[in-house]
C-alpha cells in the first residue's frame, strides 16, 4: 500500500466521507481499512488523514496535508472579509469541483406569511439563526437588509420554531428536514459541492504529482456527479 | 503577574533572539557583499504618502492621529517607504541604487489563525535596474542569501504579473470580465475561474488557454509550448532564466500562474518555497511604476523574506520535520 503519487490527502468524515472514499478507491488507493475503521485518524501507509470537514482547510493550509476534500460551504464560511473581495480567507488552491455532496445554502422561515419579512418591515431588523454566520451576514449585507445573526451549533431548525429568530440560513440537500419542521425556503443563496483543495507550497513543489491526480480525477468526476445527485449531504 | 500583549505580537527572549540574530547577520553580510546598503525608515508614516502606492492585500492596517490631527499609519511593508526615500533623498542620484533592510512591518490579522500582526522582514530593493538583468540580480542575491543561512531544500517560484492580463487582452476577454478572472487567480480559485469562463461566452479555445496557462509550472520546458498570446511575458521569463547562474537556475520553478496579491507588481514576480513550511517564506518582484508615483520614474525589483518563517524552515530542515518534510520521509519508507 502506498499513497497516491506520494501525496497526503485530508479526507472529511461525515456526509462527504463515502463519496470521497469511493473516489480514492477509483484512483487505485487501498481504502479497505479507511472505510472499516472509523476511529482511526491517521492512515499513514495510504497517505490519508481524516477529520471533520471544517478542519480540512486548516490542515491543508498548514501543509499537514498536500490535498484535501471539503465542501464549498466550509470554504465560503472560512473565507475573507465581506467588504474586501480579494481577501480570500484560507491560503489554499481550489483545484476541482468534485460534483458530489451537492446541497444549497438557503434562507428559510416558518411556513405561511414570512415572519422575516414582517420583522424587517415593522422592526427594521430580522433575527437569523445559522451555523454559517459569515455566509449569512454576507448574503444579508449584499441584499441590503439589517440582520442580527445568532450563531448556533446544533439543529438550527429549532430556533425559528421557538420564536428566538424569524429565519435561518442553513444547508439543505433535499429539503426534507426543513419540511418536517414546517419551514419553507425563501431564498437560495449558493449551491455547494465538494471541492479538491491544495496547499500552495505543495502545489508548486509537487506539481507533477498533483497535476497527474487532477487529470485522472477530471476523467471520473462528471460520472460521480450524476451518481450522487440528490443524496442528503452537508459539509459541516 | 501576567500582563497581556496583543494577539499576533510576541516578546522575543534571548535563546530565540540569538538564533534570529545569527540569521539576520548572515543575510546582511550577503546583502552587503552584493553592494546593498542597509537603511532604516520610520515605522510610522503619513497615510497620504503611502496611499500613493497600490498595496491591495498589504494595505496598512493600523492608523493613529498625531497631535495636529494628521493620519499616521504603521508601515505594512518596506518597499513603499524605500520608494519614498529614493524619490525624496536620492532625487538626482545616478541609478542603480541598492538598499537592504531588516524591519518590522505591521499587518491586520484574521482572528484565531495564528497570524502575526508584527513581522520582521529582511529584504533588498534594486532601484533603476530594468528587466531582465535587474531581476536576475535580485534572484541571485536571494539564493546566495538563503544558501548562506544553510537552508537546503528551498525552491523559487518565478512568474510574471503581466502574463495573465496580457493573455486576457490578446484573447479579447471583455473588459468587465477581466477583474473577475484575475481575482479568481489571485484567490487561487481555479474552480471559480472555470465557472466564470464557462459563463463568459468566450470561444472554447480561449477558455482552454485561460484555464491551462496559469496551471503550467515546472522547468524551462513549460515555456516552449506557451501560447503566442503570452509572448512578451514568456520571453521576459526566458531571458531572466538564461541570465541565471546554474545553481540559481536549478532552484527556479517557472510558474505561469503565479500572481502576488500586491497591486504594485508589474513584471516578474517570485516566491520562496521550502518543504519544511506550508506557506511561502517570502517573495518579491518587479515594480517598474511604483517609483514614478513618488516622482522618480525608475524601474525596480526587490524581495522580502519573513525572518520568522525562514527561522521555522531552518529549524524544520535541521530536525528533518516540518509541514511537507515529515510526510515525504514517511512516504519514502513505505
Amino acid at each position: 500500500m502506498t499513497p497516491i503519487n506520494g501525496l497526503t490527502i485530508a479526507v472529511p468524515r461525515g456526509a462527504l466521507f463515502g463519496d470521497t472514499v469511493d473516489l480514492l478507491a477509483g484512483l487505485g488507493l487501498d481504502t479497505e481499512e479507511l472505510s472499516k475503521n472509523d476511529r482511526k485518524l491517521l492512515f499513514e501507509d495510504i497517505g490519508v488523514i481524516t477529520m471533520r470537514p471544517s478542519d480540512v482547510p486548516t490542515y491543508v493550509e498548514a501543509g499537514a496535508a498536500d490535498l484535501g476534500v471539503t465542501g464549498k460551504d466550509v470554504l465560503l464560511e472560512q473565507g475573507g472579509r465581506a467588504h474586501n473581495p480579494l481577501d480570500g480567507g484560507r491560503e489554499v488552491y481550489e483545484l476541482l469541483d468534485l460534483g458530489y455532496g451537492r446541497c444549497t445554502m438557503v434562507l428559510a422561515s416558518k411556513a405561511g406569511p414570512d415572519p422575516a419579512a414582517e420583522a424587517l418591515r415593522r422592526l427594521g431588523v430580522m433575527r437569523v439563526a445559522t451555523k454559517y454566520p459569515r455566509i449569512a451576514a454576507h448574503h444579508l449585507e449584499e441584499t441590503g437588509r439589517q440582520a442580527e445573526i445568532v450563531e448556533v451549533k446544533g439543529s438550527v431548525e429549532l430556533a425559528p420554531l421557538t420564536g428566538m429568530v424569524e429565519a435561518i440560513v442553513d444547508l439543505t440537500a433535499t429539503g426534507t428536514t426543513l419540511r418536517e419542521n414546517n419551514l419553507v425556503v425563501r431564498e437560495e443563496i449558493v449551491v455547494c459541492t465538494a471541492r479538491l483543495i491544495a496547499n500552495p507550497v505543495s502545489h508548486k513543489l509537487k506539481a507533477a504529482a498533483i497535476d497527474d491526480l487532477l487529470t485522472r480525477l477530471r476523467g471520473t468526476a462528471p460520472a460521480r456527479e450524476r451518481e450522487s445527485a440528490g443524496r442528503e449531504t452537508a459539509g459541516a | 503577574m501576567i500582563h497581556p500583549i496583543p494577539s499576533g505580537t510576541r516578546d522575543v527572549l534571548p535563546d530565540e533572539t540569538r538564533e534570529v540574530r545569527a540569521i539576520t547577520a548572515t543575510l546582511l553580510s550577503v546583502f552587503e557583499r552584493h553592494g546593498y546598503g542597509e537603511v532604516y525608515t520610520p515605522a510610522l508614516e503619513y497615510e497620504s504618502v503611502l496611499a500613493r502606492a497600490d498595496m491591495a492585500e498589504a494595505q496598512p492596517a493600523y492608523r493613529v492621529f498625531d497631535e495636529s490631527g494628521a493620519v499616521l499609519v504603521l508601515r505594512s511593508d518596506m518597499t513603499v517607504p524605500i520608494a519614498r526615500v529614493v524619490a525624496s533623498r536620492y532625487a538626482s542620484s545616478e541609478p542603480p541604487l541598492r538598499f537592504c533592510y531588516f524591519a518590522h512591518c505591521y499587518r491586520g490579522v484574521r482572528p484565531q489563525r495564528g497570524q502575526p500582526r508584527e513581522l520582521l522582514q529582511a529584504g533588498i530593493e534594486l532601484i533603476g535596474a530594468p528587466a531582465p538583468h535587474g531581476t536576475a540580480e535580485a534572484l541571485t542575491v536571494l539564493c546566495h542569501a538563503l544558501d548562506a543561512t544553510g537552508l537546503k531544500d528551498y525552491r523559487i517560484g518565478l512568474g510574471d504579473a503581466s502574463l495573465f492580463p496580457a493573455l486576457m487582452a490578446s484573447l479579447r476577454v471583455p473588459e468587465e470580465l477581466r477583474p473577475t478572472l484575475l481575482d479568481s487567480l489571485v484567490l487561487r480559485d481555479f474552480v471559480g475561474l472555470e465557472q466564470a469562463l464557462a459563463e463568459s461566452g468566450l470561444a472554447g479555445e480561449a477558455i482552454e488557454l485561460l484555464l491551462s496557462v496559469p496551471q503550467r509550472r515546472g522547468g524551462p520546458e513549460i515555456l516552449a509550448g506557451a501560447p503566442a498570446e503570452a509572448d512578451s511575458a514568456v520571453t521576459g521569463l526566458r531571458q531572466v532564466h538564461e541570465l541565471l547562474e546554474r545553481a540559481v537556475a536549478d532552484r527556479v520553478i517557472l510558474d505561469l500562474g503565479l500572481v502576488r496579491n500586491i497591486g504594485y507588481y508589474t513584471g516578474a514576480v517570485f516566491e520562496v518555497y521550502d518543504p519544511a513550511l506550508g506557506a511561502p517564506i517570502g517573495g518579491g518582484g518587479r515594480y517598474d511604476e511604483l517609483l514614478g508615483r513618488f516622482g522618480r520614474q525608475l524601474p525596480a525589483v526587490g524581495f522580502a523574506l519573513g525572518v520568522d518563517r525562514l527561522h521555522i524552515a531552518l529549524a524544520g530542515e535541521e530536525r528533518g520535520t516540518g509541514a511537507l518534510l515529515a510526510r515525504e520521509m514517511s512516504g519514502g519508507r513505505t
